[in-house]
C-alpha cells in the first residue's frame, strides 16, 4: 500500500468526497482523509476549500494527525485569515502541554501562519517558550522570533523579543546558541544598521565554545557570524584562528568554506613573519583541494571561491595545479571554472604541464570549452614570458587542425601575443595568412586584419590581402570595418607608392557610404591627418602601442577585498558585492578586510564602497581582452597632431600623401595663387565632391595653411548644405545626454541618451557603454505604454556585440502609433532594454517640444476663433524667468522647435506674440507670450482643450528658450 | 534561507513542492527550465541561477532535480549540502531516491521535509533522530497501524536531539555486538596517450557499521596515519585527539555511517593498478576507423583486479562497431554513442584485448576529438594508498564485540586519453 492511492479520484468530485471523509467519526478515516488532502497539496492542487473541515480535526491527541493538520494550516492560513483564528485556541493550549515536543511544535507552527491577527495571540506563548526549561523548545522559539519579525518587525521590537534573543546567545545549550545566532543574523540582514549582533570578546568566546558542540548547520551560522567580527589585535585574531582551524576537517563542505572565510579574513591581521601565519597558509590548501572531489554542484561553488582566494593569496594553492585538470565528464560549468583557475596558477614552474593539458582540451567536443582553452593558451603566453614560444608553436599546431573555430580563436589570441612581444614571432604570419578564407567570425577577421596592417611591410601581398576584404566592406561588422580602415592606412603609410588607390577607396567607403558615426569619424580623422601632415599621421597611426597587461579579468582590489569577506555566499559565486544584486537588502553594509596591526579603520569606507566598487569593476589597467579596436583611435585622441605648418617636403612618404591629394599639396608649396584652383578642382573632382573633406578641413581651420582658405570655405558650404544629414541638430532643441541606466543597475550596461526631432522624425539617441567584463549582444528595446503612444519604429540596431569598455551610439526613430496610457508626469517614458545578460528597466522624460509637428502653424482667423472658443478656465499662465532674449530672437528660437508665431502686437513697449503648436496626437496648443523689453521675465499664457498638457508645454517653452 | 523546494523529474514535471515561508508560485521554475533547455544535458544545468526576484539553487541526483528557491544572500554550499542531505534521507528511508518512491511515500516525504527545515533553517538532519520522529515505512508497521490505529510519528522528543552526542540514541541494545569498518579507496586519475600519469589522487572513505549496546567509546588507530593529506570526520570524532595522537576516538552513531573521508593527493606517488594500450584511429577516407585496446596489470600489489570495465564515449559520427573481445562482452549503444566493454577479472597470463573496426556515417568529416576511455575496476583486500588499520579498542562497555576491517580499491574518475 503506497501513498499513490491518495491521488485516485472518484467521479463525484474529489473535494466533495474528502469533505465527507474529514467529517467522519472514525479516527482512522479522518487521518487518511487528511493525508489525501496533504498529498493533493504537495502536487500544487488547490484544496483550500476544505479549510474548516481540516481545522476541525486539529483537536486530537494523535500526534501524526495533529502534525498533518498543521502542515495544511501553514500552507493555507494566509488565504483564509478569518478561519485561521479558529486554530488559535488549540495553539495556545498546546504551548502549555507537558510534552516539550508538542510545545515546540505549537510555537513553530504558529510562527509559520503568516496572518496578522494570529501574531497578536502568538506573543504571550512565544515569550514563555523563549524561557522554557526545555532547550528544544527554546531553540524552536528562537527561530520563531525571526519568523515573527518577518511578518511584523515593529511588534517584535515593541515586545522586547530581540533582547531575549540576544540573551539566548549566552544559553547553556549550544543548539540554542546556534539558532539564536541564525535568527539574529537573519533579522540583522533586514536591519543592516542595528547592532543586533554586537560582538565583543565575551560573546565571541561563547560562540567559539558553542561552535565545538553544535550541529554542522549551527556551526555554519556561528562561523558566518564570527566572520563579521573585527578582532582587537593580532593576538586575539590568532587565538580565534586556532579555534576555528579544526572546522577545516569537517565533512560538510559549507562548514569548511565558512571556516576558510573566517581564516582568510583574520589572517590579514597576522604579521607575515609569524610562524603561525605560515602554518595557517599550509593548512588552508588540503581542505580546498578536497572540496573538488565533492559533487559537481559543490565543486562549482568551491571553484568560484577558489578563484577569489588565488587572486588574493596565490601562495596557498600554487603547488596544487593538477587538481584543476579537467576530466572529460566534468559538467561544462565545472570545466570552464577549472580552466580559469589553471591560468591564474600558471607559472614558469608548471607551464609545461599546463600547456600540454590545454592542448588536450583544444581537441575536446564542447565548442565553448575548446574556445576557452585556446584563449587560455594565449593568456599563458602573455603571462609567462618564457613559455611564449612554446605557446605560439602549440597554437600553430592547432591551426594545422583546420578546425574552423579553433583556427579563429587561435588567430585572435596570436594577435594579443604580437601585441605583447612585438617583432618576435612574425615568422608565423605566413601560416596565418593561409587561413584567411576560413575566417567568418568578426573578431577573428578583425584580428587577422590587424596583423596584416601591423606587419604590412613584411607581407609581400598585404595590399592584395586587404583589398580582398574591402570588396564586401559594407557587409562586415563595425569592428572589422574599423580595423580594415586602420590597417589600410597603416599599409599606406608604410608602402605609400603602391597603395594610394586602396587608401582612397577605403576612406571614401568609410566616410561617404557608411551610416556608422564611429567609422565616419575615424575616416575623417585619418583623411585630415594624411592630407595635412603625413609625418604626424605616421607618428600617430604607427605609434608605439602600450604593452598589454599580463593578467586579464583580475578583480579590482577593493572589490576583491569585499568579496573575500563574503566567501561562501552568493556574492562570491557571482563575484559581485551583495549590494549590487541582493533584493530587499536595505543597504547592505560593505565589508572590508581588516588591515594588519590596526590599520583596519582607515580602509573602511562604507559609504563610498558600492559606487566605487561597481564602477571600477573593470580593471582600469587592463586592455580589453577582445581586440583593441578602439586602441588606435585612443592613441589618436591622446596624441593630437602637433605640427601645424606646411610639412617639410623631404621624405618619400610625404610624396605619397601629396599624391593622395593630387596636386593640391604639391602646388601649395609653390605659387600662392595657383593652389586654390587646383585644390578646388581636386575636391570637386577626384574626391567626388566629398563634403566629408570639407568637414575635415572646416573643423580645424587654425591648423591650415593660409592658402587653403578657399577650399575650406567651400567645404564649409557643402557641410551646411548637407544639413542634418551629418547628424547636426537642425535647430530643434535636444537636451544633452543624461545617464538613464547606470552601469550598477544594468549589470555593467550603461545607457545614456536623449531625444531629438530631426527632419520631422522623433528619435531616441543613446550611447550604450559596456562596463562589464563580458561581451554584450542581442540588444532589443521596448517602451511601456505612454501618454503620446511613442514606440520604436524599428528594432534597435546594434549589429556587433559590444566588447568590454566599448561604447556604441545608436539612433532609433520613433513613431507615435503605440498604445497610449496617461503617465505622470505626462512626458514620462518607461523603457526596457534587453541584452544577452538580462532585461533592464529605466524611465526617462522626453522634452515635449519633440512632439510639436511641423504643420503646427494655425491660420490667423482660426487662431482667433479657437482662442475665443476655448473656455477661460482652460487658460493657464506661467512665468519664465531670466530669459535674456528679445521677442524676435525668442520667436526664431521657438520656431526651430515648431512653435510658430502667428501674430505680433506691441502694446506699451510690451511685445505680445501669439503662437500655436500642434502635438503629434493632434492636440492644438495656443499661446500668448508677453515680452517686456529690458525685462528678463516672460509671461506665457497657454490655452488648450486638453489643459493637462499645459504644464508640460510650459516646461517645453522654458527649455527651448533657455538653451 | 531556503524558501521553497521543488522536485522536478527529467522531463520537467514538478511532482512535489514544499514551502517553508510563504507560497511561491511554480512559475519561478520557468527560469530553471529555460536553463535546462539551454544546457541540453541535465548534468550541465548550472547549479546557481539568478532570476529577477529569487535565486535558484539546484542539484541533480538520481535523475531528479532538487530545486530550492532562495530570496536572500545565503551560502550556496549550505543549500547544496542540505539538498544532498534531503536526497540522502529519502534514500535512507525508502532504499532509493526516485520519482516513483517519492510519489509512493509522498506524505512521509512531506513530513520529513517539514521536520528537516524550519523557517528555512535546518532542524533535524541526522538520520537517527529523524527515524525516531518519523518511522520509516515497513510492511509490518503499516499492517499493524491499520489494525491498531497507531501512527508513524513518534510522540516523544528524540533523545539525541539536544544531548552533546546528538548522533546517538540512548538505550541501544544488541544481542550480537559488532563493529565493522570498510576502508574504500577510489583512484581518480588521468593517464595520457603515452601512458604517463598526468594526475592521480586517492579519495578514501571509511564506512562503518556499528551495532554495539550502550555507550561504547571506540578508538581506531592506523599503522601509517601520516599518509593522509586531508581528512574530514563524522562529527562524533574527537578532533583534538586526532591532532595530538593521530587516532580516531569517538562514540559511534548506531548503525551505518561514514566515519571519515580522506584524501591522498598527487604529492604522494599514487600506484596505478592497470595500464592500457590503445589506439583509436579514424581514417580520412572510407568513413571507418579502427580500435585496438589491451589492458594489463601494472601495480596491483599481488592482488587480482576484478570488475574491469572500459567505457568509451564515441564521436557522434560513429554509427556502429564491429569489435571482438578476447574476454568479456562488448556492447555499443548507437543512440548514446557509448561503447562498453565488460571484461571482468584480469588474467595477467592472458591479457584481454578488444579490436575491430568502427563504421561511420558516410560523408561525415573525420571526427576532431579523440574519445577518452573510462576505466572501472575493483581490487579486494587492498587499500591502494597502503593505509592500514592497526587496532580498534572499546572503552566504556564490558562486553567483547566482534570486530572487522575490510579493504577495497575502486576506480573513481579513472580516464585514459587517446
Amino acid at each position: 500500500m503506497t501513498d499513490s492511492k491518495y491521488f485516485t479520484t472518484t467521479k463525484k468530485g474529489e473535494i466533495f468526497e474528502l469533505k465527507a471523509e474529514l467529517n467522519s467519526d472514525k479516527k482512522e478515516k479522518k487521518k487518511e482523509a487528511v493525508k489525501k488532502v496533504i498529498a493533493s497539496m504537495t502536487v500544487g492542487k488547490d484544496v483550500s476549500a476544505l479549510f474548516p473541515d481540516v481545522v476541525n480535526c486539529m483537536q486530537t491527541d494523535n500526534l501524526e494527525l495533529k502534525k498533518l493538520v498543521y502542515l495544511y494550516l501553514m500552507n493555507y492560513a494566509k488565504s483564509q485569515p478569518d478561519m485561521a483564528i479558529m486554530a488559535v485556541n488549540t495553539f495556545v493550549k498546546d504551548c502549555e502541554d507537558p510534552n516539550p515536543l508538542i510545545r515546540a511544535l505549537a510555537v513553530r507552527t504558529m510562527g509559520c501562519i503568516r496572518v496578522d491577527k494570529i501574531t497578536e495571540y502568538l506573543c504571550e506563548p512565544l515569550r514563555k517558550c523563549l524561557k522554557d526549561e526545555d532547550p528544544y523548545v527554546r531553540k524552536t522559539a528562537a527561530v520563531c522570533v525571526a519568523k515573527l519579525h518577518d511578518i511584523n518587525a515593529q511588534l517584535v521590537e515593541d515586545q522586547g523579543f530581540l533582547d531575549t534573543l540576544k540573551d539566548l546567545i549566552s544559553d547553556s545549550n549550544p543548539m540554542v546558541v546556534a539558532n539564536a545566532v541564525a535568527a539574529l543574523s537573519e533579522i540583522a540582514e533586514s536591519h543592516p544598521n542595528s547592532n543586533l549582533l554586537d560582538l565583543n570578546p565575551q560573546t565571541i568566546n561563547k560562540l567559539l565554545t558553542a561552535l565545538n558542540e553544535c550541529t554542522e548547520w549551527g556551526q555554519i551560522f556561528i562561523l558566518d557570524c564570527l566572520a563579521n567580527y573585527t578582532p582587537r589585535d593580532d593576538r586575539e585574531s590568532q587565538s580565534i584562528c586556532e579555534r576555528v582551524t579544526p572546522r577545516l576537517s569537517h565533512a560538510n563542505s559549507a562548514v569548511v568554506l565558512s571556516a576558510v572565510k573566517v581564516l582568510m579574513k583574520f589572517m590579514e591581521m597576522l604579521p607575515k613573519d609569524l610562524d603561525y601565519y605560515g602554518t595557517l597558509l599550509k593548512k588552508l590548501a588540503p581542505p580546498l583541494v578536497t572540496l573538488l572531489s565533492a559533487e559537481p554542484e559543490l565543486q562549482y561553488v568551491a571553484l568560484r571561491n577558489i578563484n577569489l582566494i588565488v587572486q588574493r593569496r596565490p601562495e596557498i594553492l600554487k603547488h596544487e595545479m593538477k587538481v584543476f585538470f579537467v576530466k572529460y565528464n566534468d559538467p561544462i560549468y565545472v570545466k570552464l571554472e577549472k580552466l580559469d583557475i589553471m591560468i591564474r596558477l600558471a607559472s614558469q614552474a608548471n607551464i609545461a604541464q599546463v600547456l600540454a593539458e590545454l592542448k588536450e582540451y583544444a581537441t575536446e567536443v564542447d565548442v565553448d570549452f575548446v574556445r576557452k582553452a585556446v584563449r587560455a593558451i594565449g593568456r599563458c603566453a602573455i603571462k609567462v614570458e618564457q613559455s611564449a614560444e612554446r605557446c605560439v608553436s602549440t597554437l600553430l599546431d592547432l591551426i594545422q587542425t583546420k578546425v574552423n573555430y579553433v583556427v579563429q580563436e587561435a588567430i585572435v589570441v596570436i594577435k594579443d601575443i604580437f601585441r605583447k612581444y612585438p617583432n618576435k614571432y612574425e615568422s608565423v604570419i605566413a601560416t596565418l595568412c593561409e587561413n584567411l578564407d576560413s575566417l567568418d567570425e568578426p573578431e577573428a577577421r578583425a584580428a587577422m586584419i590587424w596583423i596584416v596592417g601591423e606587419y604590412a611591410e613584411r607581407i609581400d601581398n598585404a595590399d592584395e590581402l586587404l583589398e580582398s576584404f574591402l570588396e564586401g566592406f559594407h557587409d562586415e561588422s563595425t569592428q572589422v570595418q574599423l580595423q580594415l580602415l586602420t590597417a589600410i592606412v597603416k599599409l599606406f603609410l608604410k608602402k605609400p607608392t603602391e597603395t594610394q588607390e586602396l587608401v582612397q577607396q577605403v576612406l571614401s567607403l568609410a566616410t561617404q557610404d557608411s551610416d556608422n558615426p564611429d567609422l565616419r569619424d575615424r575616416g575623417y580623422i585619418y583623411w585630415r591627418l594624411l592630407s595635412t601632415d603625413p609625418v604626424a599621421a605616421k607618428e600617430v597611426v604607427l605609434a608605439e602601442k602600450p604593452l598589454i597587461s599580463e593578467e586579464t579579468d583580475l578583480i579590482e582590489p577593493t572589490l576583491l577585498e569585499e568579496l573575500i569577506c563574503h566567501i561562501g555566499t552568493l556574492a562570491s559565486v557571482y563575484h559581485k558585492p551583495p549590494s549590487a544584486f541582493v533584493e530587499g537588502s536595505r543597504g547592505v553594509q560593505h565589508k572590508r578586510l581588516p588591515g594588519s596591526a590596526g590599520s583596519g579603520e582607515s580602509v573602511e569606507s562604507p559609504d563610498t564602497g558600492t559606487a566605487a566598487a561597481v564602477a571600477s569593476e573593470a580593471p582600469p589597467a587592463v586592455i580589453p581582452s577582445q581586440g583593441d579596436l578602439l586602441g588606435d583611435l585612443l592613441n589618436l585622441d591622446l596624441t593630437p597632431p602637433t605640427t601645424t605648418g606646411p610639412p617639410p617636403p623631404s621624405s618619400g612618404l610625404q610624396m605619397g600623401a601629396m599624391d593622395l591629394l593630387g596636386g593640391g599639396l604639391d602646388s601649395l608649396m609653390g605659387d600662392e595663387s595657383e593652389p586654390v584652383i587646383t585644390s578646388r578642382d581636386r575636391l570637386g573632382g577626384d574626391l567626388g565632391g566629398s563634403p566629408a573633406m570639407g568637414t575635415g578641413f572646416g573643423a580645424t581651420p587654425a591648423a591650415m595653411p593660409a592658402s587653403f582658405n578657399a577650399p575650406v570655405s567651400s567645404g564649409l558650404d557643402d557641410l551646411f548644405d548637407l544639413g542634418g544629414g551629418v547628424g547636426m541638430p537642425m535647430g530643434a532643441y535636444s537636451p544633452p545626454k543624461t545617464v538613464w541606466l547606470p552601469a550598477m543597475k544594468g549589470k555593467g550596461l550603461e545607457i545614456s541618451g536623449t531625444f531629438a526631432r530631426r527632419a520631422g522624425v522623433i528619435q531616441i539617441e543613446m550611447t550604450l557603454t559596456n562596463k562589464a567584463m563580458s561581451v554584450m549582444s542581442d540588444f532589443a528595446i521596448q517602451f511601456n505604454r505612454n501618454s503620446f503612444g511613442l514606440a520604436p519604429a524599428g528594432p534597435l540596431q546594434v549589429l556587433t556585440p559590444l566588447s568590454p569598455n566599448q561604447s556604441i551610439e545608436v539612433t532609433l526613430p520613433l513613431n507615435t502609433v503605440g498604445p497610449v496610457m496617461k503617465m505622470d508626469p505626462l512626458n514620462n517614458l518607461q523603457v526596457a532594454v534587453k541584452n544577452n545578460i538580462d532585461v533592464f528597466y529605466f524611465s526617462c522624460q522626453y522634452p515635449i517640444s519633440m512632439l510639436f509637428v511641423e504643420d503646427g502653424k494655425m491660420e490667423r482667423q482660426v487662431f482667433l476663433a479657437t482662442w475665443k472658443d476655448i473656455p477661460n478656465e482652460n487658460e493657464s499662465q506661467f512665468q519664465i524667468k531670466d530669459c535674456h532674449l528679445n521677442s524676435d530672437a525668442a520667436s526664431n528660437k521657438l520656431q526651430g522647435s515648431n512653435i510658430f508665431t502667428i501674430a505680433k502686437r506691441t502694446v506699451d513697449g510690451q511685445d505680445m506674440l501669439y503662437q500655436s503648436m500642434k502635438l503629434t496626437n493632434g492636440i492644438w496648443v495656443l499661446a500668448e507670450l508677453r515680452v517686456q523689453a529690458g525685462n528678463p521675465n516672460f509671461t506665457v499664457s497657454l490655452k488648450c482643450r486638453a489643459p493637462e498638457v499645459s504644464q508640460c508645454v510650459f516646461q517645453g517653452y522654458e527649455t527651448v528658450l533657455k538653451n | 534561507m531556503i524558501h521553497s523546494l521543488f522536485l522536478i523529474n527529467q522531463s520537467g514535471d514538478i511532482f512535489l513542492e514544499k514551502h517553508w515561508k510563504s507560497v511561491i508560485g511554480r512559475s519561478v521554475c520557468d527560469y530553471f527550465f529555460e536553463a535546462k533547455e539551454k544546457a541540453v544535458e541535465p548534468e550541465n544545468v548550472p547549479p546557481v541561477l539568478q532570476t529577477p526576484h529569487h535565486y535558484l539553487i539546484t542539484i541533480f541526483r538520481g535523475k531528479l532535480f532538487f530545486l530550492s528557491v532562495i530570496q536572500t544572500e545565503v551560502s550556496p554550499l549550505f543549500v547544496i549540502e542540505f539538498l544532498h542531505r534531503i536526497a540522502d534521507t529519502i534514500q535512507d528511508y525508502f532504499g532509493e531516491c526516485s520519482e516513483t518512491v517519492i510519489k509512493d511515500n509522498v506524505v512521509t516525504v512531506y513530513e520529513l521535509l517539514e521536520e528537516m527545515l524550519d523557517n528555512g533553517f535546518p532542524l533535524a538532519t541526522e538520520s537517527n533522530i529523524l527515524k525516531e520522529m518519523i518511522k520509516p515505512p515497513t510492511i509490518l508497521r503499516s499492517v499493524v497501524n491499520t489494525l491498531t490505529g497507531g501512527s508513524n510519528v513518534g510522540d516523544m522528543l528524540p533523545t539525541g536531539q539536544l544531548s552533546n552526542i546528538p548522533w546517538r540514541r540512548a538505550g541501544v541494545k544488541y544481542t550480537n555486538n559488532e563493529a565493522y569498518f570498510d576502508v574504500i579507496e577510489e583512484i581518480d586519475a588521468i593517464v595520457d596517450k603515452s601512458g604517463t600519469t598526468v594526475f592521480a589522487e586517492i579519495q578514501g572513505v571509511i564506512e562503518a557499521c556499528v551495532r554495539l549496546s550502550g555507550m561504547p567509546d571506540l578508538t581506531l588507530s592506523f599503522m601509517n596515519p601520516s599518509l593522509l593529506d586531508d581528512v574530514s570526520f563524522h562529527p562524533c570524532v574527537r578532533f583534538k585527539r586526532w591532532e595530538a595522537e593521530r587516532v580516531l576516538s569517538f562514540i559511534p552513531p548506531d548503525g551505518n555511517f561514514t566515519l571519515m573521508n580522506y584524501h591522498v593527493s598527487s604529492q604522494n606517488v599514487v600506484a596505478i593498478p592497470v595500464y592500457v594500450k590503445q589506439s583509436i584511429n579514424f581514417f580520412e577516407s572510407g568513413s571507418c576507423g579502427r580500435l585496438d585496446i589491451t589492458i594489463g596489470p601494472k601495480q596491483t600489489m599481488g592482488k587480482t583486479v576484478e570488475g574491469l570495465m572500459v567505457t568509451v564515449h564515441m564521436p557522434k559520427a560513429v554509427l556502429s562497431v564491429n569489435l571482438t573481445p578476447t574476454q568479456g562482452s562488448c556492447t555499443y549503444d548507437s543512440a548514446t554513442k557509448v561503447l562498453v566493454w565488460d571484461i571482468g577479472k584480469l588474467n595477467p597470463q592472458k591479457l584481454p584485448n578488444l579490436r575491430g573496426s568502427l563504421s561511420m556515417q558516410s560523408g561525415a568529416p573525420k571526427p576532431e576529438e579523440n574519445p577518452s576511455l573510462n576505466i572501472d575496476l575493483k581490487i579486494q583486500q587492498l587499500a591502494i594508498s597502503g593505509l592500514k588499520v592497526s587496532r580498534l579498542d572499546m572503552y566504556g562497555e564490558k562486553y567483547k564485540p566482534f570486530k572487522g576491517v575490510k579493504y577495497v580499491t575502486k576506480a573513481g574518475k579513472f580516464q585514459v586519453r587517446s
